[in-house]
C-alpha cells in the first residue's frame, strides 16, 4: 500500500491517522465522563485530567495534520454507486466531524486556560493561555466542551453506521477502502 | 436582580418604620470594595484553601442606643465564587458544590443581635443556601466606626461562622478534615 492517497485508494498515511482518532474519540469522551465524576481521594483524580489534557493536545495536532494531509494527498472520490443524498450527506457528516472536533477541543483549552493558566502537557510543556478572563469563561466553556462532544460522539456514531450500512447492506467497498482495500 | 432590590427596598422601608428615630441604616460599601465574603476550608487537613464571593449586597441597621435592634441582610451571588483557579471554581459551581445554575442567590438575614461587653457581639439569622434555610450564629467584632475624608460616616464588623457542608446538601467528600467551611464576613457601611 502507497502512502499516498489516489483516484480509488486511501494511502496508508491517512489510514493509519483515521483509526488512530477513531480509537482516541472515544476513549477520551470516556475519559472525560469518569475523570469528572471522580471523587476527591481517587488516584486518578489529578492523573485523568492531565492525560485528557494531554491526549487533546495531541489530538488537536493529529487533526491539523490530517486537513493539511487532505490537501497534500486529497483521499478520493466517493464511489460511483452512491446517491446524490449519500453524496452530500457524506461531505456534511465529514465537514461537521471535523468542526465538532475542533470545538471540543478549543473549548477544552479555554476551560483550563480561562484564568491565565497555562494547558499542561504531561509534564513536558505548558501552553500559553491565549484567550483568557472572559467573564464566566470557565463555564461556558464547560458547557460547550461537554454538548459539543455529546453531538460529536452521536455523529460518530452515525458514521460508525452508516460505514456498516454500505459494507452489510450495500455491499460496497467504503468501509474495505478505509481498510486498504 | 429585581427580587434583590425589592428584599432591599421592602427592608429599608421596614426599618424605617420600626427602628426609633436615632437608627442608622447603613450600605454595605460594596461598590468601593470595602466590604469581602471570605471563605476557607481545610485542604486535606494539612492546609487552607481560602476563596470568597466577588459580588453580593447588604445592608444593615445600627444604634449604640439600642443596639439589640441591629438587623442585617445580605444577598450572594453564588456564582461569584473565586478560589482563584478556573478549574476548581467551575467545579464549585455545578452540581457537586453549588449548583449555581439552580440557586443562583444566598441570602443571609438577622433574626437578633446580641451585644457583648468587649466590642464583641452575638448576630443571629437565617441563612438561604442551596435551597435550604437554617438558622446560624455569627460572632461579630466591632471593627470600628466614625467620619471618613469625603463627608461620609461609616461602620465596620467583622463576623465568622462556620458551616457544615453537608448540612446545606454538599455531599462531596473532601476528607474528614474538610467538613466545615468558615465563613468571614468583612462589612463596611455607609450610613445612609
Amino acid at each position: 500500500m502507497q502512502i499516498k492517497n489516489d483516484q480509488q485508494h486511501y494511502g496508508s498515511l491517512a489510514i493509519t491517522l483515521h483509526w488512530l482518532v477513531a480509537l482516541i474519540v472515544p476513549a477520551m469522551f470516556a475519559l472525560g465522563l469518569w475523570m469528572t465524576s471522580l471523587t476527591y481521594y481517587n488516584d486518578w483524580y489529578q492523573r485523568g485530567p492531565l492525560i485528557h489534557k494531554g491526549v487533546g493536545v495531541l489530538l488537536f495536532v493529529t487533526l491539523l495534520f490530517r486537513l493539511l494531509w487532505r490537501f497534500i494527498s486529497p483521499p478520493p472520490e466517493g464511489l460511483s454507486s452512491y446517491n446524490t443524498f449519500e453524496k452530500i450527506a457524506g461531505r456534511f457528516s465529514h465537514i461537521l466531524l471535523y468542526l465538532l472536533l475542533f470545538l471540543v477541543l478549543i473549548s477544552g483549552y479555554l476551560i483550563s486556560t480561562a484564568d491565565g493558566r497555562p494547558l499542561e502537557f504531561f509534564a513536558l510543556l505548558e501552553l500559553p493561555a491565549l484567550i483568557h478572563g472572559f467573564e464566566d469563561q470557565e463555564d461556558i466553556a464547560g458547557d460547550i466542551h461537554l454538548y459539543s462532544a455529546y453531538c460529536m460522539v452521536g455523529l460518530v456514531a452515525l458514521h460508525a453506521i452508516a460505514a456498516l450500512k454500505h459494507h452489510f447492506i450495500d455491499k460496497d467497498r467504503t468501509l474495505l477502502r478505509m481498510l486498504g482495500r | 436582580m429585581r427580587l434583590t432590590q425589592l428584599c432591599i427596598t421592602a427592608f429599608i422601608s421596614g426599618l424605617v418604620l420600626v427602628t426609633p428615630l436615632q437608627a442608622a441604616e447603613y450600605v454595605i460599601d460594596t461598590k468601593g470594595a470595602h466590604a469581602s465574603i471570605n471563605f476557607r476550608i481545610p485542604h486535606l487537613g494539612y492546609s487552607w484553601l481560602i476563596g470568597r464571593f466577588n459580588t453580593f449586597s447588604g445592608l444593615f441597621s445600627y444604634d449604640e442606643e439600642n443596639p439589640s435592634a441591629a438587623k442585617v441582610i445580605i444577598n450572594i451571588d453564588t456564582n461569584s465564587i473565586d478560589s482563584n483557579h478556573a478549574e476548581r471554581d467551575k467545579h464549585l459551581r455545578g452540581n457537586d458544590f453549588l449548583e449555581v445554575k439552580r440557586y443562583p442567590k444566598a441570602a443571609f438575614v438577622s433574626t437578633s443581635f446580641e451585644e457583648l461587653d468587649n466590642g464583641k457581639a452575638i448576630l443571629k439569622g437565617d441563612l438561604s443556601l442551596l435551597g435550604f434555610t437554617k438558622p446560624i450564629t455569627i460572632d461579630v467584632e466591632h471593627t470600628g466606626h466614625g467620619r471618613d475624608p469625603w463627608g461620609g460616616y461609616r461602620r465596620g464588623f467583622k463576623g465568622t461562622t462556620k458551616l457544615r457542608l453537608k448540612d446545606y446538601g454538599i455531599m462531596f467528600e473532601l476528607g474528614a478534615a474538610s467538613q466545615e467551611v468558615e465563613l468571614e464576613l468583612i462589612v463596611e457601611g455607609i450610613r445612609q
